[in-house]
């Protein structure tokens, strides 16, 4: 573990601030030229509950959560007191200091609320304090937030005790504060951010910080972004000036943000009764030559499945987000999980067409965002993002150029009055928008209101004029037409940049991964080079049309690989398996599905037990899952 | 050239225009009620003076779902009762776009009944026609959620037990604010109360009795009918919300018995529609969103400039 990185971790419940807290401590950490990267911890409730997040700041790049954490501010959950949550959820007065204390490392620093907090609740905390040579700061935050302001400003009297213990200068996180609070509550925050800072140095000996602050510098200017910003901002910069969806974890962040954004860019964003209608909507204003979008989760994407066959067939060009969380049915609604990937490459009735993206990174959701709406309105064909509640609510740094990109309003082969009236018509003057022809598969299209380009879009098979038809040979044609897209989609992404290899080229094994865990096997990766272990990884970002050449050359050029995912049925090595058709006597999984999403000390065990040594995984937390063969 | 020159064009509209010329044939049965609704949308899109080319026509699934292959102008046939979530996207996205969307009593109370609530309450600038036979008719003739309570079908041999659906009332307390009842054998009033629909501002709801031959042999008891707007008898003013739901419920009572009441029941003139609404708002522009994508000169704002600031 490197010494030269803070993982800060802030608990307590939920509804007591942690979420902005914790953004701007991560801001103010990024601003001082540090890399960071957060992670969020939150159960499906409103008010009260365990949560944490933990922000994590390296003078290097950081590409995940990191292991374990070196400092713990436990704020007490000021809803744990209500009697009926205790009947459903037990006592959890101790659990922000309790819960937290297993990945602790050796040497952190604990500051916990002893307004709120007794450490006589939590077992053995003396012994495990002595053990972990842990540094504790008991100081009562709650008195000190309610004696000046109020209660609820005791996150920010944390705030103050951190910089004080770890040096960060109290200026860097006052000025995050001025921006994003009102003039109101922004000077008793002030002061007690400024009284628990003074506290500290009063009461304690911290001219040695007992967990340092590395110091870094960026070469270029920076922007705090999760996965779910990255998405929205891709879709607002290649036009998508339309929306519509029904709120559900994690795909309401989306949601939210371009509801937020639209209307001030003469959008339109619609909340509406259920997903069918959400996806249906989206299809509604594409066909009038909009760029629209919609998504959901899980359960509410099940509902997509019928609109998004009428996407297809009609050939109207449709971006769906499909942010995975933990199922089957509602699962754990604030859980990550890579499960849905079946569900998203094989929903919907019929032969259908469809792209399917999977950024992993918070800079690669961007450019997927932008690429889906490229791919969908170029050839008229439903394209999905998936991605998870991980990447959908991380925080990272990422160059602000990185977003500096030129706009694009184009929605690809839409004639205008003056080509319609030049294109082949029926003798009743109906315009033959599904032309067999089109050799990528593409028939340019008409939208209403134009002259000349009237036609019938359906959902049933149809003549080239858009007539319902079921004649043999205008169906072969018309569906060899939209397979055609996918071939021509396929040479479109090859060298796009969705296949991301890391390590020696010359490793001599190999990880296969996806989505969200990206950077952790990154991280991995490099652990195992250091440790000896000749490794490099595969992410793979495009996921259909699969990428076949890529992979299979990728996986010719290792003796063995592990497929790392977070799922309980290897959905992707089977994947992989079905479309190269070879390689599954070398393809073995390591599995991850309790909710939590791997750290990547758990892939270096994991790989290293059973590839390298041939043990078994200590505990439950992953799960290996032996070669299938072909 | 503009990019949708067809819409708002002024000039004479011979109802001709929306008959295709060649194909297709209509597939449904000799004696139908969707003839009806055919012959009464051709003869008002053009009183209403709009063209084929500004004219879109969303349908649902069934028999009702086939109307837009046999009148010709922009069609959009989607799925099973999902016409209505279609049909209100592409208003919004294009005002200038008649909107019509049209299906049966299972496609638009059944399965979509839920989409016809919200569209309702929503009040979205849109004609809704449901063609209500009180049977299901494609799928060949199983019980519809209009059907009379004790009908017997296939698929509900003992007679349904179920109530019938009020469709005037359901539409009335869901929202709607233009409410009205027609029937295929009375192509005159059904001309004028299309027309009068697609002029209205705001949602207008069509429960429109189309009798089924095939499925659906008692559909003759729905004569005689009786049309409320211009009977003596009745001196009915279609402003009046409580008359309206008075009406409405002595009618639906007594729906599958003698005498059927026609014509507006309720029109509410001073609502302004949802898209008037979300103008004023805020959260709509003044300019139809799909004229943003023609335009060579538009410049398209980004999010570095917009909104980047935020998270640096």
């Amino acid at each position: 573990m490197s010494a030269d990185e803070l993982i800060w971790r802030i608990a307590g419940g939920s509804g007591d601030g942690i979420a902005s807290t914790s953004q701007n401590f991560a801001k103010a950490l990024m601003r001082s030229g540090l890399h960071v990267f957060t992670h969020r911890h939150y159960p499906s409730r409103i008010r009260g509950g365990h949560t944490y997040v933990e922000v994590r700041a390296s003078a290097d790049p950081v590409k995940s959560r990191g292991d374990g954490y070196n400092f713990l501010l436990a704020l007490g959950d000021s809803f744990a007191r209500n009697p009926q949550d205790e009947a459903y959820y037990g006592n959890e007065e101790a659990k922000p200091l309790a819960e937290n204390l297993d990945e602790l490392r050796e040497g952190g620093v604990i500051v916990y609320d002893s307004g709120l907090l007794d450490p006589s609740e939590v077992p053995n905390f003396e012994e495990r304090v002595e053990e972990n040579d842990w540094h504790v700061y008991d100081i009562d935050l709650r008195s000190l937030a309610r004696e000046q302001g109020r209660e609820v400003m005791r996150n920010t009297a944390g705030v103050g005790v951190t910089c004080a213990i770890t040096g960060i200068p109290l200026e860097a996180i006052e000025e995050l504060m001025r921006d994003a609070m009102p003039e109101k509550i922004l000077e008793p925050n002030l002061e007690i951010m400024q009284t628990g800072y003074d506290l500290v140095h009063e009461e304690y000996d911290v001219d040695a910080p007992d967990v340092s602050v590395p110091s870094g510098d960026h070469d270029e200017e920076q922007v705090l972004m999760s996965g779910s910003d990255a998405i929205a901002y891709g879709a607002i910069d290649e036009g998508c000036r339309f929306i519509a969806g029904y709120p559900m974890t994690p795909w309401t962040e989306v949601f939210t943000i371009m509801s937020q954004n639209l209307p001030e860019l003469g959008g339109i964003s619609e909340q509406v009764e259920d997903e069918i209608a959400a996806a249906a909507l989206a299809i509604g204003a594409s066909h009038m030559g909009v760029k629209a979008m919609s998504g959901s989760s899980g359960g509410g994407f099940a509902l997509m499945g019928e609109p998004l066959g009428l996407a297809e067939m009609t050939e109207t060009p449709l971006v769906l987000i499909e942010a995975m969380r933990a199922g089957p049915s509602t699962g754990m609604p604030t859980k990550p999980e890579q499960a849905d990937l079946e569900h998203v490459l094989y929903t919907s009735q019929g032969d259908s067409q469809r792209v399917v993206l999977a950024p992993g990174t918070v800079a690669e959701a961007y450019e997927a965002s932008r690429r889906a709406f490229q791919l969908a309105y170029e050839y008229q064909i439903p394209t999905m993002i998936v991605y998870d509640q991980k990447l959908s609510g991380e925080l990272t740094n990422v160059p602000a150029s990185h977003f500096d990109r030129e706009p694009n309003g184009d929605i690809g082969m839409t004639l205008t009055e003056d080509e319609l009236a030049e294109q082949p018509h029926t003798a009743d003057g109906k315009f033959h928008r599904f032309q067999h022809e089109g050799e990528n598969g593409v028939s340019p299209r008409s939208v209403p209101g134009q002259k000349a380009g009237r036609y019938l879009a359906t959902g049933n098979e149809h003549n080239p004029a858009g007539h319902i038809s079921e004649d043999p040979d205008n169906r072969v044609a018309q569906m060899d037409r939209r397979q055609r897209k996918l071939d021509a989609i396929r040479e479109d992404l090859d060298g796009d940049g969705l296949l991301v290899e890391h390590g020696p080229e010359d490793a001599e094994y190999g990880i296969l991964t996806f989505g969200s865990q990206q950077g952790t096997v990154e991280e991995a990766v490099d652990r195992l080079n250091e440790n000896g272990t000749s490794v490099k990884a595969l992410t793979v970002a495009e996921l259909a049309p699969y990428p076949v050449d890529a992979v299979r050359s990728f996986l010719d050029s290792v003796d063995e690989a592990l497929v790392v995912e977070m799922n309980a049925s290897a959905q992707f090595r089977g994947l992989t398996q079905k479309e190269l058709g070879t390689h599954g006597e070398m393809l073995s999984s390591l599995l991850k599905y309790n909710g939590n999403p791997f750290e990547p000390a758990e892939i270096v065990e994991g790989f290293t037990t059973k590839l390298v040594d041939g043990g078994e995984l200590p505990g439950n937390e992953t799960k290996f899952v032996p070669a299938a063969g072909d | 050239m503009s990019a949708f020159s067809a819409i708002g064009e002024e000039r004479e509209i011979d109802r001709n225009e929306y008959t295709p010329e060649i194909e297709p044939q209509p597939t449904w049965c000799p004696g139908c009620g969707d003839f009806g609704v055919l012959k009464a949308l051709k003869g008002a899109l053009p009183e209403v003076g709009r063209t084929p080319e500004e004219t879109l026509l969303v349908t649902g699934i069934g028999c009702s779902g086939k109307l837009n292959s046999y009148l010709d102008s922009y069609g959009f046939h989607t799925i099973h009762g999902r016409s209505l979530p279609v049909a209100r996207a592409a208003k919004l996205a294009n005002p200038g776009v008649e909107v019509v969307a049209a299906g049966g009593d299972g496609d638009g109370y059944g399965i979509g009944g839920n989409h016809f609530m919200h569209t309702a309450r929503e009040n979205h600038d849109m004609t809704y026609i449901v063609f209500n036979n009180e049977i299901f008719g494609l799928t060949k003739g199983q019980t519809s959620p209009t059907s009379p309570k004790g009908h017997k079908s296939k698929t509900q041999p003992h007679g349904s037990a179920k109530t019938p659906i009020r469709p005037l009332s359901l539409s009335l307390t869901s929202g709607a604010s233009f409410v009205a009842r027609t029937a295929a054998v009375n192509p005159n009033q059904a001309q004028r109360i299309l027309k009068e629909a697609m002029e209205h501002d705001g949602f207008a709801h069509i429960d429109f009795l189309t009798q089924c031959p095939t499925w659906n042999k008692d559909a003759k008891q729905y004569v005689p009918y009786t049309d409320i707007n211009e009977s003596e008898d009745y001196d009915f003013d279609p402003t009046n919300r409580a008359d309206a739901q008075e009406l409405m419920r002595e009618t639906e009572d007594k729906l599958y018995e003698g005498e059927v009441l026609t014509g507006v029941y309720y029109r509410e003139d001073d609502r302004p529609s949802y898209q008037q609404e979300k103008q004023e708002i805020g959260e709509m522009p003044e300019e139809p969103l799909a004229e943003r994508y023609f335009d060579g000169d538009y410049e398209w704002e980004r999010s570095y400039d917009n909104f980047i600031d935020k998270h640096k």
